[in-house]
């Protein structure tokens, strides 16, 4: 009699708690629809409450950064929070400034969503997607440079400011067995919002850049993920003095067309574009055009290591030097100026030394990692 | 069935000063030792301890009349009275947290914690023992409640005097609190004259 009345009582007892505790569980943590309002109303969502904010959010499709997936042991995934939700939590504070806590930014994987909420997200992470994309055209605009052009299907808009870059997706090919991920340039404009063109030099060896040079075709089927990154023009009204390299062409491009076409013509731009010899040049009509029209463009090509076939007529020298002469004795020294540079790290590093030897402070740059 | 003839109300305050939980039956003691550190976290798990205490006392009470005694269950007493008090600390833990988030947040990780608190069981079980009727018992818990948290934050606030303290080295930290705590419970048993329920 024994034997069965234990197990039975014990089991009985410990269902119907369990009951209970399903059932407070159910009421208690049943916080029904709940509103994200991100922005200032600028987008508004209208989810199931009770999970935390960062699963919430990248449900709907907006991807806040997390290294550690939400467990709260990574500290990336810090949202501005406008509304009231309780003080910053234990698991929060180590990751945590004290303006940070002033400013009212919590970790997003630790907050659970129980009522409406207001949000504050950075425009850029907002936008962060992943397309899906046709490959348009592909152009070499040099002998080591070719031009992809992608038309997104899947969503078929992007919103990006001019600068900024992309990360192509790069499938399994030969023996590289894991998708892989580049970031590249955008070199089109923002007002093109259907298309993404970026500018590949073939590196040897590199993954993406022997893909796209050996193994892509018009018509393929890419994916690419973005927009990303702060290299893009600053709102001020200094002259803007641009310096880039090899593919460090695109975002710069990008800037000044976005510019151009905005209407953005009364800063003056020196735009020095560094390269060996002519085979090198490229976009060189498109910018002579663009200098016809608009009298405060400045195109500066430099050639550092012309060969004889070239008749070249314009700069000459390593583009630190070129950029020296210029800043010495051709732009006028009495306006606020700011420096925008790309291209590989050594030429960067050179340009900002010239840049400071003249006093240039306000330097932004995106360098080839 | 015959109860005691005390006054709940006299149990109540006997549990809180004469025969005070924590002090005269050191029961409860590894959180008692290790959160008094910080006044702050003894107040949130005293308020804990007491509304566990006191729910549990009055549903394990119910358990033994109408379950444990007529089905003649005595040895599995222990077992019932823990899963009992391991489920209310959940509801609590899910109600609190729905209900008042700042109180949430103040008691933290102690809720779970009061699962494994021996004042806890021990209180259902000497409320057993001493065969107190329901609204003895449910007194006798809330007593009990209030004065493991009225010696958790006086513990704390002494701690806090003996942090600066010149206390000998070997002494330091652990030693001197138990010190502390004995010479804490020979001034409650100070008390035992005026009422004793023991």
């Amino acid at each position: 009699m024994e034997i069965i009345l234990t197990p039975v009582v014990v089991s009985v007892i410990s269902s119907l708690l369990a009951l209970i505790i399903v059932v407070v569980d159910g009421v208690v943590n049943n916080y029904g629809e709940v509103e994200i309002d991100i922005n200032n109303s600028k987008r508004k969502l209208k989810v199931k409450g009770g999970a935390p904010l960062l699963q919430t959010l990248s449900s709907q499709g907006i991807f806040v950064p997390s290294a550690c997936g939400g467990r709260g042991s990574c500290g990336a995934c810090k949202v501005k929070v406008l509304s009231d939700v309780g003080p910053h939590l234990p698991t929060e504070l180590p990751y945590m400034s004290k303006d940070e806590i002033k400013e009212n930014i919590r970790l997003s994987c630790q907050i659970k969503l129980k009522k409406d909420i207001k949000i504050y997200l950075p425009e850029e992470l907002f936008n962060i997607r992943k397309f899906k994309g046709i490959v348009e055209s592909l152009k070499d605009v040099t002998y080591d440079i070719k031009e992809l052009r992608i038309r997104l299907v899947e969503p078929n808009e992007v919103n990006f400011k001019a600068g900024q870059y992309m990360q192509l997706v790069v499938p399994p090919y030969e023996n590289i067995k894991e998708p892989t991920q580049r970031a590249y340039s955008i070199s089109s404009s923002p007002s093109d919002k259907n298309h993404i063109e970026l500018l590949i030099r073939l590196v040897p060896g590199g993954i993406a850049t022997t893909y796209v040079h050996k193994y892509i075709k018009e018509g393929d089927v890419v994916e690419i993920v973005g927009p990303f990154g702060d290299f893009y023009m600053r709102d001020t009204n200094a002259d803007m003095i641009m310096v880039a390299g090899g593919s460090g062409m695109a975002p710069i491009k990008s800037i000044i067309f976005d510019m151009w076409e905005r209407g953005i013509t009364n800063r003056n731009i020196w735009y020095f574009f560094g390269a060996r010899s002519k085979r090198d040049l490229y976009y060189l009509e498109l910018f002579r055009e663009l200098e016809k029209k608009w009298s405060n463009f400045h195109f500066i090509p430099a050639l550092s290591d012309q060969l004889p076939e070239d008749e070249w007529t314009g700069e000459t020298g390593l583009i630190t030097n070129v950029l020296d002469k210029y800043l010495q004795s051709v732009i006028p020294n009495e306006n606020a100026k700011e420096g925008y540079l790309c291209g590989s790290p050594g030429m960067i590093n050179a340009c900002i030394n010239v840049f400071d030897k003249h006093g240039v402070k306000d330097v932004y740059y995106d360098k080839f990692a | 069935m015959m109860y005691p003839n005390i006054n709940p109300l006299v149990l109540f305050f006997a549990s809180i000063f004469t025969s005070n939980i924590l002090l005269t039956n050191f029961l409860g003691m590894c959180s008692f030792i290790s959160i008094s550190k910080d006044i702050k976290s003894s107040n949130g798990l005293g308020v804990a301890v007491t509304l566990v205490t006191t729910i549990t006392t009055a549903l394990n009470w119910l358990l033994e009349k109408y379950i444990i005694m007529p089905l003649d269950l005595g040895y599995l007493r222990y077992i019932i009275y823990i899963i009992v008090i391991a489920a209310v600390v959940q509801v609590l833990e899910m109600v609190i947290d729905r209900v008042s988030p700042n109180l949430y947040m103040v008691l933290g990780i102690f809720l779970p914690l009061i699962t494994v608190n021996c004042a806890i069981l021990g209180v259902a079980l000497f409320m057993q023992l001493r065969n107190y009727s329901f609204i003895q018992s449910v007194f006798f818990g809330l007593g009990s409640g209030i004065g493991w948290w009225l010696a958790i934050v006086l513990l704390a606030a002494i701690r806090k005097k003996t942090d600066n303290a010149p206390v000998p080295a070997p002494l330091k930290g652990v030693g001197i609190t138990l010190i502390t705590i004995g010479i804490m419970a020979m001034a409650f048993i100070g008390f035992a004259g005026m009422i004793n329920v023991q």
